[in-house]
């Protein structure tokens, strides 16, 4: 990787609500800055001062411990003020009361708003109605963009590029924001993108977004450089995706017999938190040398300071202007 | 091909016979070689000089010589094996796929091995179940739809009940289409057939029976062809009865749609009359429709729309027939007579004699994936022969099954299984 100058304006929108339409240039830009700044949180006295006087609120509608705090961490380690505010989703109407919380949160002037909503679109909504910049940390079953910058970091530092790559994604795409953003980013960054599930985990024409599906676990993980797994969402079992845990596990949990089939270099990724023995075996999730999983989440601190950076520095450039 | 050696001792030369096999268009006179379980030469003409010296030699009269029969529609329970392996054979049935009944809810890999294995201590007929669509036939909760095939279940069926939920028989097709596995589908809407016991006629007024609209049919057909459209699911429905359905399913099939059909022999042989005074050996389900039905049910067998024919065999004891029509129980024995009702289209000119043999052999056999249904070096020695012309008539002491609740008591039939052979080995021959 050769260093390039840090030019923000590489990323030319106000707020980063998803990773569809946007360029190469732009995801590398997030990518090459976060790989300074995984260099800088290993060392001691990871405090910079690049954001100070700004402030974060983390918004979550919807509960998550570790991508919160990954946000958090990411904005104070560059010296910006940051506060949560968890909205329970029982108290929130949808509607009127997103934008009335909004418009609420805006009047006491952040810079940056950290946003995880449960529907699909509520964030954007969000960024219409005020004069900060908006981070979506996942909305609904659309996208998780910090996600897939952090996926594509951790693939780039083991595999050294990602174009050319052979992506298997497995599990529940149906209702994963997490498959589609990476569904984009690993096309845009050209990759070859495979999905494996069974049919009633995928959503109609997925195809169409640029990637080739698979139900045979087994074929679709053949000579694969990287395999993601997916969050299965257990709590939707009663709906009838799928039979029972048990042969859910059977025919898509990752165990060494099906990972064989991918290439010996293949490297195990999972967005966590985990379910082990569902949609994977615990000795494939702990197997130092091929699951990056932990590695992710050191990924996401260090692309996360990227985003929160670049959205800063656009601010800077309007307010000036 | 030569047979290899004349050591062994366990050939056995089916001389003399008429040979027919749907898979091949093979109708002529001719022989065949088996050696152990297995077929190993068919040919016309064959044994005509000379018979190999070390083989058993059957001499079939110019008797017809075809396939096994393949009946895709069996109840059974899990102690009933050996009686209705008996019924099988003596109808000329080799393969018989078991339905899921309450008796035997197939929602567990473990149920499905051991009815392969409880059949096979019987040893008469070759039994493969189907496994459930839901567990506990709820139509609720897929069953273990994966698993369950991987144990060697064929197609996924609730056996007599419709998946009713729309979403859950969306999804049952779409998830079996994971596995490249077909969804049978009983087409009856439950709520429009409540409490009803026959075709809803002038004749269930008259009688002052509750009826089942034909609608209670056609408005499954309908919504699951859509559902297989939708899906890519590969849907099946069991025992069309009514012309409708028989339109509908021609249609989906010009429009691509993969849905194929069954029906069973009282559907195109009797109608709604055979209800006649009360009868309830006539009480099934689907009920006994129209004459214009029935003759709608001939011309889908005779174009294709339909697909197969299947018994719908379903033992019932005196005690669930012998109750007031209303209170009896659906369903008749069959499996002896589906050959010899299927050949009724044949004599009255419906079909030709290979058509007819295909609708009970090679085509059930292809819609479940099963190696039967054919005469062809190599597979496995499972035959009938028959004679076509000798006449019967259907009576308690004539039938083997211990259930005796046939719709076609009393009916005077042509066409007679002479012999059945599963693996070689004779497994029935009249006069038994």
């Amino acid at each position: 990787m050769t260093a390039s100058v840090f030019d923000p304006s590489q990323f030319p929108l106000p707020h980063l609500l998803g990773i569809e339409g946007l360029s190469p240039v732009a995801i590398s830009l997030f990518l090459d800055r976060a790989d300074e700044y995984v260099e800088l949180n290993r060392k001691r006295g990871k405090m910079l001062d690049t954001l100070s006087g700004r402030t974060i609120m983390n918004l979550f509608f919807e509960d998550s411990t570790r991508t919160r705090t990954s946000f958090e961490l990411a904005g104070k380690r560059l010296g910006a003020e940051v506060i949560n505010m968890s909205v329970s989703t029982s108290s929130i109407k949808k509607g009127e009361t997103l934008i009335d919380t909004a418009m609420t949160l805006n009047a006491m002037h952040p810079d940056v708003l950290v946003v995880r909503h449960g529907s699909s679109g509520a964030v954007k909504l969000l960024s219409e109605k005020v004069n900060c910049a908006v981070v979506n940390a996942g909305d609904g079953s659309h996208e998780h963009p910090t996600q897939a910058l952090l996926d594509a970091l951790t693939i780039r530092r083991r595999k050294g590029h990602i174009d050319g790559l052979q992506v298997a994604i497995c599990g529940d795409i149906l209702h994963s924001r997490v498959a589609r953003s990476n569904i984009h980013l690993l096309n845009t960054m050209g990759a070859r993108v495979r999905l494996i599930a069974p049919k009633t985990l995928l959503p109609l024409k997925v195809e169409r977004m640029g990637a080739e599906v698979f139900h045979d676990m087994k074929a679709g993980l053949k000579d694969c450089d990287i395999v993601m797994m997916l969050r299965l969402q257990t709590e939707r079992m009663k709906t009838n995706f799928f039979p029972t845990v048990r042969e859910y596990y059977h025919f898509y949990g990752l165990n060494y017999n099906k990972l064989k089939e991918a290439k010996n270099d293949a490297l195990i990724m999972h967005p966590g938190p985990m379910n082990r023995g569902v949609e994977i075996a615990s000795d494939v999730a702990d197997d130092i040398g091929r699951s990056a999983i932990r590695e992710q989440v050191e990924m996401g601190v260090a692309v996360r300071m990227a985003c929160l950076e670049v959205l800063s520095e656009n601010l800077n450039r309007e307010q000036s202007a | 091909m030569s047979p290899n050696s004349f050591t062994s001792s366990n050939k056995i030369a089916y001389v003399n016979a008429r040979l027919l096999d749907p898979m091949t268009g093979l109708d002529a006179m001719g022989g065949i070689l088996t050696e152990g379980e297995i077929i190993v030469h068919v040919g016309a003409g064959l044994f005509k000089d000379n018979v190999p010296e070390d083989a058993k030699v059957i001499d079939c009269q110019g008797k017809c010589l075809s396939p096994g029969l393949v009946d895709m529609r069996v109840h059974m329970s899990a102690q009933n094996f050996a009686p209705t392996g008996a019924a099988a054979v003596a109808g000329g049935v080799t393969s018989a796929i078991c339905l899921p009944g309450t008796n035997l809810i197939i929602d567990d890999p473990m149920v499905v091995q051991s009815i392969a294995r409880s059949a096979r201590k019987v040893g008469l007929v070759k039994v493969y179940p189907y496994g459930a669509i839901t567990k506990g036939l709820a139509g609720a909760e897929l069953a273990e739809m994966g698993m369950l095939a991987e144990s060697g279940a064929v197609a996924f069926t609730d056996g007599n009940r419709a998946v009713e939920n729309s979403r859950t028989m969306a999804q049952a097709l779409s998830y079996a289409a994971t596995f490249g596995l077909m969804i049978v589908q009983h087409p009856e809407d439950p709520n429009l057939s409540q409490n009803g016991v026959m075709n809803e006629s002038e004749t269930s007024t008259r009688l002052g029976l509750v009826g089942i609209p034909v609608e209670a049919e056609t408005i499954i057909v309908d919504r699951d062809i859509r559902l297989a459209k939708m899906t890519g699911g590969r849907l099946h429905f069991a025992h069309i009865s009514t012309a409708e359905s028989v339109e509908l399913i021609r249609r989906a099939k010009d429009d691509g749609v993969t849905v194929t059909c069954d029906t069973a022999p009282p559907y195109f042989a009797l109608n709604e009359t055979a209800v006649g005074d009360y009868r309830t050996f006539a009480k099934l389900s689907p009920p006994l429709r129209s004459e214009q039905d029935r003759e709608a049910i001939i011309k889908g067998l005779q174009d294709g729309a339909i697909d197969a024919i299947a018994s719908d065999h379903c033992p019932r004891s005196e005690d669930l027939k012998r109750l007031p029509f209303a209170d009896a129980a659906n369903g008749g024995v069959g499996m002896e007579t589906l050959l010899s009702v299927t050949l009724e289209l044949v004599h009255n000119g419906h079909l030709g004699l290979r058509e007819a043999l295909g609708l009970v052999t090679q085509h059930p056999a292809d819609l479940l994936g099963l190696p039967a249904g054919q005469l062809k070096a190599g597979s496995a020695a499972d035959l009938v022969v028959f004679d076509l012309d000798a006449g019967w008539q259907v009576k308690e002491d004539a039938l083997h099954s211990r259930s005796k609740n046939t719709p076609f008591d009393r009916r005077p039939l042509q066409g007679r299984v002479l012999r059945t052979v599963i693996d070689g080995r004779t497994v029935f021959e009249i006069g038994d």
